[in-house]
């Protein structure tokens, strides 16, 4: 394959070739190329199709601006839809596919929509496809997405991985243009911490794409010894490849930087993208400037590019669009690129110049005072048709059409936080203004100092201002002399008198006639502007198509384009993967896994486990021959019934409360009353919100005078450690209390069951006593164990049987769990998951989570005894409202089928019988169900209006959701030993 | 301390501590260390700091430091909080070794399993922690300490020798995924 369109010079290496594919063609390219100017190069212009009307396109731009040459680059799992072909770096065995057509590019069956275009104008399908009102949804909608091209997804997972990160530094430049450059240089010479990012794999911005001097050097060339000295200084950071997406609160910026987009695949565990955030304590914008095309009748054929692209192609990459190219300005810019290209030996066949006292143009046609109205060319540009001065017509043959209607400062950072652009006459463009980000200064072309000469001298002027700020002394960094024209612009912003579409917006399909339209369907505010007609709207954000907009608008008003006003400018700068916003957070490593201290040898016996918020917790343990989880269960409720069961509690939270205090402190987050809990003895704890409402329950032991445990619920570990932090902080600080949680510290399980003593009389130390005198119900102590570990004991029950809570330091836990299964072998002792746990617990009549839920009270849960009028405690104030103190209120009762073979179902209702099954007839509602193996049927706690009180009544429990309706009998919570003898045993 | 039956495992579940090595990068699991938080009780600064500075050989460290002489090494974790570290094998029993030196002055629990925590040694360091936490890691003094939050977990870094030396402590139970946190970062560092 010949690069026809390959000029000389250029950035490129042209001693490595490059081969890569587009629609499945192949292509030489040269490294340093990216797959525009590469495709541009091999004469290639038709890059894609466009959004809406299947128009042909090639690109606009050279930049990340570009809204047309939208291609799907890679095949297989890592396909990427969307991507700019003008910012895609080229390497060897590229593949990169056109999108958006069908069936091929060139000839593309969409394109009817583009003869269908007077039905599909700005809002179009808020006007059509009324009806029938169903099938928007199903049958419209679908279709008018699949017709609108968006590349497509490969479906698979990504294979590659993404990072996260966080950087600081003093000075934060975004940009290495020439201002970028000039500033990091001064601010790295004072050895600040610097960071310089820019979002292009060759530094030095527009240096790169000119062809005018600094000193006696190429811009290039002074851009390259810029940053090899940048590159040697240890204080500073250079980031190529890496956009900065928005300003944030505090001077943070978000940064995404591509390690490995420019490689086929990432090297081994590397990412292929990383986000990071940077604090900064100062920024420096240097974002350049973009430049804008002007509207007339089918500006979107490929060959039609912006002015300073075709000079980028040229000088940067050594490619031109076409063999003979015109070029059509409002302002100077027209005549540096009509002698870049004649430099290079490029054919310019005229410059239409909308000004009619332009200073002359020398080596080519130069038509003052005229514009371009057409455009012709089915694929690509052919032919352009100029309106002289004098009125007459003349076509003009051009493969490549060079359009430039001024500069646009990129002021879209200093406007992150609500701050508005002000409009600079001399310019024609906004420049920022207003109140900008809190540490950010704005320099070079992005501040409206277009020339070289402003662009060097304001960045190194304004890094050593930024500096200054911080107490950093530094000066303005030597710089050499540069170009320093002033700039020469009419403003001018479509070519009137045209019957066809002129377009603004290339990447969504928005013409001039759009903008017309919504203006006189009276949505005439910028932002109802943008939204009725999506002008801006696409993911380059209207990057060279808004200020269009804003002006056809303004004309159409009568106003001026600052009365108008522009639309709100939102991060992201471009597109960021939502990949690189999971980062590694992606998969299981979504979130962190927390493990008991006894998983690997659940693990090892096969436990089928459950996430209990992060904690992994063991659900049940299979036995060979079990082939429901029914039967392991059943079996482990029996066992400990039986004779002995050990559960790994260790997620239980577990807080240290210490001081003098303590006590106190307890007396008063807890309803009932601890004051004058006996050292050596543990009791169980209602807390209340302020409210009245129940917040978690769980024990408080008391070891010393001055020191309590308190256990709360594994899911409300982290909430109740939080308040009672706050209580510490904030309601009593005068409280001598200190906390600290040892949820992590000790691997605590529980043994329970007739034989619990027993066995853990095997494990504790003979010199301690816990027989049933020594170490009665509520007890608790420190012990030893398994010959003098350092351990903790609490005789408490949450299953109604005798019963223990044994902890250790949790390296030890593993082996006091093997410790404990290879001593309860002979009383066939079983270890039981959380099921299993549940199911006693129920049988028990004990609330848990599904009655802790929030909307309930101590009444409700039918421990109002428990909230103690003698002192005050959090709550306890509320609980005594009116409301929740209801005779007919709910309360905390149990049910059981009145056939016993009906299966119950939480979440079903009450209703009387005889009552219709509706919201006005709710008697309350069934929170937690378990089959109990002990009673031989479902059994189940719920909440029932003065339920207390209504024993013995037959009930309809109805569940709309699973169309299931049981009857049931209203019976005591307590399924199992109601008068405790198991558990004091 | 007293013999025992029972085995001890790392937070990772090991026998033996476990050890990754990347280049310019060595991540060691560290369960050599036992902790006990300290806090003094209110209104006893004057003798809890005379206290602890015949208990431990030094005063504790202000906000944000970490110190250390002897056995004895301390790191700050919060307002009149700290963690005092000392070696695992003959100080198992830290928790009640200060317990009798603070007496009344200091609230002492026992921390020792509470963390699990990953030393990090080498030149990549820096690397290393600006892709895990927001820490400004390369201006960490040797002898600071710091609270942040690493993959959602609350942990402590405390830089032991500038640029060169960290140690991070997390939740025991979550040593598996802060683990593989620093994996990931390790292998991603260019």
């Amino acid at each position: 394959m010949t690069q026809k369109n390959r000029l000389t010079g250029g950035l490129i290496d042209r001693s490595k070739s490059l081969s890569f594919s587009f629609d499945g063609k192949s292509y030489q390219g040269h490294a340093g190329d990216t797959l525009a100017s590469a495709l541009l190069a091999n004469g290639v212009r038709l890059m894609g199709r466009s959004f809406k009307y299947h128009r042909p396109r090639g690109p606009l731009t050279a930049g990340s601006e570009e809204p047309n040459a939208l291609v799907e680059l890679r095949i297989g799992a890592r396909q990427e839809p969307n991507t700019r072909a003008t910012t895609a770096e080229l390497f060897d065995g590229l593949e990169a596919r056109s999108q958006n057509s069908w069936p091929s590019l060139t000839f593309d069956a969409m394109a009817i929509n583009d003869r269908l275009s007077p039905f599909l104008t700005a809002g179009f399908y808020y006007k059509t496809f009324m009806w029938p009102r169903a099938f928007w949804e199903k049958l419209y909608e679908p279709i008018i997405r699949r017709a609108a091209g968006l590349g497509s997804l490969s479906m698979q997972d990504d294979p590659d991985t993404y990072d996260k990160g966080f950087l600081h530094c003093d000075l934060l430049v975004i940009g290495a243009g020439p201002s970028g450059l000039a500033a990091a240089l001064t601010a790295g010479r004072a050895s600040a911490q610097v960071i310089l990012a820019d979002e292009d794999y060759v530094l030095g911005g527009r240096l790169n794409a000119e062809t005018f001097t600094l000193g006696d050097q190429s811009g290039a060339a002074w851009a390259a010894e810029a940053l090899a000295e940048l590159a040697s200084l240890p204080t500073v950071r250079i980031m190529p490849r890496t956009s900065i997406l928005g300003a944030f609160d505090h001077g943070i910026y978000g940064a995404l930087e591509r390690v490995s987009d420019h490689l086929a695949t990432p090297a081994a565990g590397k990412p292929r993208q990383t986000l990071w955030r940077i604090y900064s304590k100062r920024a420096l914008l240097c974002a350049g400037a973009t430049e804008r095309p002007i509207a007339f009748e089918n500006n979107d054929r490929p060959g039609i590019l912006l002015s300073g692209a075709l000079r980028s192609y040229a000088n940067r990459w050594g490619v031109t669009a076409g063999q003979s190219v015109a070029i059509f300005t409002n302002n100077a810019d027209g005549a540096r690129t009509a002698a870049d290209l004649i430099a290079k030996g490029v054919k310019v066949t005229a410059v239409i110049d909308t000004r009619a006292d332009a200073s002359p143009i020398d080596g080519t046609r130069h038509l003052r005072g005229a514009v371009v109205t057409d455009s012709a060319g089915r694929l690509g540009l052919t032919s352009v048709t100029v309106r002289l001065a004098n009125g007459s017509t003349e076509t003009i043959p051009c493969e490549a059409l060079g359009v430039s209607g001024g500069w646009n400062p990129n002021v879209h950072m200093t406007c992150h936080q609500r701050g508005r652009p002000v409009w600079n006459e001399a310019l024609a463009a906004f420049v920022p203004g207003g109140t900008l980000p809190v540490g950010m200064s704005v320099a070079g072309a992005a501040n409206g100092q277009l020339s070289t000469h402003g662009a060097l001298t304001s960045g190194a002027q304004c890094a050593a201002d930024a500096l200054s700020d911080l107490g950093i002394s530094c000066k303005p960094a030597d710089l050499p002399t540069a170009e320093d024209a002033p700039v020469s612009i009419t403003p001018f912003w479509a070519v009137s008198g045209g019957k066809g579409r002129a377009w603004l917006d290339q990447q969504n399909d928005v013409t001039v006639k759009d903008v017309k339209l919504a203006h006189q369907e009276n949505f005439r505010s910028v932002e109802h502007l943008k939204r009725y007609t999506t002008l801006g709207m696409a993911t380059d954000q209207g990057k060279t198509s808004n200020m269009g907009g804003l002006a056809i608008m303004a004309e159409l008003a009568g106003k001026s384009i600052p009365e108008v006003g522009t639309t709100m400018f939102r991060p992201p700068y471009t597109p960021v993967p939502i990949a690189a916003f999971a980062g590694r957070s992606a998969g299981k490593d979504f979130r962190p896994t927390r493990k008991t201290p006894s998983h690997t040898w659940a693990a090892e016996q096969g436990a089928v486990f459950v996430e209990v918020g992060m904690w992994l917790r063991a659900q049940w343990f299979p036995k060979p021959g079990e082939t429901h989880w029914r039967q392991s269960v059943d079996r482990e409720v029996l066992a400990t019934r039986k004779s002995v069961g050990i559960c790994d509690v260790t997620t239980l939270g577990k807080i240290d409360v210490q001081g003098t205090d303590a006590a106190e402190f307890l007396n008063r987050i807890y309803a009932n009353p601890f004051a004058k809990l006996a050292v050596g003895r543990t009791r169980y704890g209602l807390m209340l919100r302020e409210d009245g409402m129940a917040m978690d329950d769980g024990t408080a032991a008391r070891l010393a005078e001055n020191h309590f445990v308190v256990t709360t619920t594994t899911a409300n570990a982290v909430g109740v450690f939080r308040h009672m932090e706050f209580c510490r902080q904030c309601l009593w600080p005068d409280m001598d209390v200190q906390l600290i949680s040892t949820t992590e510290a000790w691997a605590q399980y529980s043994v329970a069951g007739p034989n619990a003593r027993a066995l853990l009389q095997k494990i504790v130390d003979p010199e301690f006593d816990i027989s049933n005198e020594a170490f009665p119900f509520m007890a608790c102590g420190e012990i030893t164990v398994c010959g003098g570990l350092r351990a903790r004991l609490f005789r408490i029950s949450f299953s109604g049987e005798l019963a223990y809570e044994i902890a250790v330091p949790t390296r030890y836990g593993d082996g006091l769990m093997r410790e404990m299964v290879k001593q309860g072998a002979e009383f066939d002792a079983v270890v039981y998951g959380t099921e299993a746990l549940g199911v006693m617990r129920i049988e028990k009549g004990h609330a848990a989570g599904n009655e802790l839920n929030g909307t309930t009270s101590a009444r409700t849960l039918g421990m109002a005894g428990m909230v103690s009028k003698k002192k005050d405690g959090i709550g306890s104030t509320l609980s005594e409202r009116e409301g929740m103190n209801r005779d007919d209120g709910l309360v905390m009762v149990g049910f059981k089928p009145v056939n016993a073979a009906e299966p119950l179902t939480a979440g079903s209702h009450f209703i009387n019988t005889g009552d219709a099954a509706n919201a006005a007839n709710d008697q309350g509602y069934m929170t937690s169900v378990a089959y109990s193996p002990h009673m031989g049927h479902s059994i189940a706690l719920g909440f029932l209006k003065n339920g207390a009180n209504r024993k013995g009544e037959i009930l309809r429990a109805v569940n709309p959701l699973k169309d299931s309706e049981v009857q049931v009998e209203v019976v005591s919570a307590h399924f199992i030993d109601p008068e405790g003898g198991r558990l004091r045993g | 301390m007293a013999e025992h039956r029972l085995t001890a495992i790392t937070p990772l579940g090991g026998s033996a501590p476990r050890i990754d090595q990347f280049e310019g990068l060595t991540i060691t699991e560290n369960t050599g260390t036992a902790l006990a938080s300290v806090a003094s009780r209110m209104g006893q600064d004057k003798e809890f700091a005379a206290a602890a500075k015949k208990t431990l050989g030094f005063a504790l460290p202000a906000a944000g430091q970490a110190t250390g002489k002897g056995d004895y090494a301390a790191f700050s974790t919060g307002v009149d909080q700290w963690m005092v570290e000392a070696p695992f094998d003959t100080y198992e029993d830290v928790a009640a070794r200060l317990a009798s030196g603070l007496k009344a002055t200091a609230s002492i629990t026992e921390q020792t399993d509470a963390w699990a925590r990953f030393d990090v040694t080498g030149e990549a360091c820096p690397a290393l922690f600006e892709r895990l936490c927001n820490v400004n890691i390369r201006t960490m003094q040797t002898g600071s300490a710091t609270r942040t939050m690493i993959e959602h977990l609350g942990c402590f870094v405390i830089c032991r020798a500038e640029g060169q030396s960290f140690s991070v402590l997390c939740p025991r139970s979550a040593a598996g995924s802060l683990h593989h946190a620093l994996i990931l970062a390790a292998r991603s560092i260019a």
